[in-house]
């Protein structure tokens, strides 16, 4: 059976916050251990065909996750989420940034407050993720940085959009 | 200069005068109108916009009309849905993973 489960993907530009919303046909604390939880985690973050590789991470109050995006050629792309608030199974929030291999934080590269809130109806768990950037420009930034990770076999089409 | 057209809607005022000028096509003097900086802020941002192609310039008559490439914006609607696209294989991904887990689940 499969189940049509909401997707909702917006982004507000006055704000610079992007807000995804997903149903899961699975229970909270299920959904719940998926994104916090290291190794459940680095099975499903990176979109294909990249891999997500956590280096550590201490899920708690003023914790760090440290990891890398690799990509199919062996390329690293590391970052850095700072958690900054944790009401087990309903709500986290981080702050992310990008970093070098020694966890040093790329301050002119973009950085996002993250909030995840979590909610269940009749075995549906609805995560309502909003991602708030200082300003347009890291939002457009992020988005760019996405792209690349996720679509390096496009890459020909970002240079071309940039030209234009 | 060329610039992108991200470059164009980062700043408030541009995105005000996309607004404006999605509505109908205006002279630089109408536009300037609704905004309270001079009237060389604006230029400067119209030029901008048109360095980015988001805008092109119409001569009528005397007047130098600026409108909106609608084309344009829909490549920052492309952008975006790549943007889309990751969060969506995302969840493709721990979609398939969930099931997994709770048949895994199941079994013991």
């Amino acid at each position: 059976m499969k189940i049509n489960l909401l997707f909702d993907f917006t982004v507000d530009k006055k704000t610079s916050t992007v807000f995804v919303n997903r149903e899961f046909d699975a229970d909270q604390s299920m959904v719940w251990d998926a994104f916090t939880k290291q190794e459940i985690l680095d099975q499903w973050w990176a979109p294909q065909p990249w891999k997500s590789r956590t280096k550590y991470m201490n899920f708690e109050e003023g914790g760090r996750r440290f990891y890398a995006m690799v990509g199919p050629e062996g390329e690293e792309h590391w970052s850095i989420q700072d958690f900054t608030s944790i009401s087990p199974k309903e709500n986290f929030q981080f702050k992310d940034a990008f970093a070098d291999t020694d966890e040093t934080i790329k301050e002119q590269m973009p950085s996002a407050n993250w909030n995840l809130d979590f909610s269940e109806t009749d075995g549906i768990t609805t995560v309502k993720i909003s991602i708030k950037h200082a300003k347009l420009e890291d939002l457009e930034m992020h988005i760019q940085m996405g792209f690349k990770e996720g679509f390096t076999a496009t890459l020909n089409h970002l240079a071309e959009l940039l030209k234009s | 200069m060329r610039r992108d057209i991200f470059q164009a809607i980062a700043d408030p005022t541009r995105r005000a005068i996309i607004t404006l000028i999605a509505l109908q096509a205006m002279t630089p003097n109408a536009i300037a109108e609704h905004f309270d900086t001079t009237r060389q802020a604006v230029s400067k941002h119209l030029r901008i916009l048109t360095e980015c192609e988001l805008v092109k310039q119409e001569q009528k008559g005397r007047e130098i009309y600026y409108e909106l490439e609608i084309e344009k914006m829909k490549e920052i609607d492309k952008w975006l849905e790549q943007f889309r696209k990751i969060w969506e294989n995302r969840f493709d991904q721990l979609d398939n993973l969930l099931s997994t887990l709770k048949n895994k689940k199941n079994e013991n």
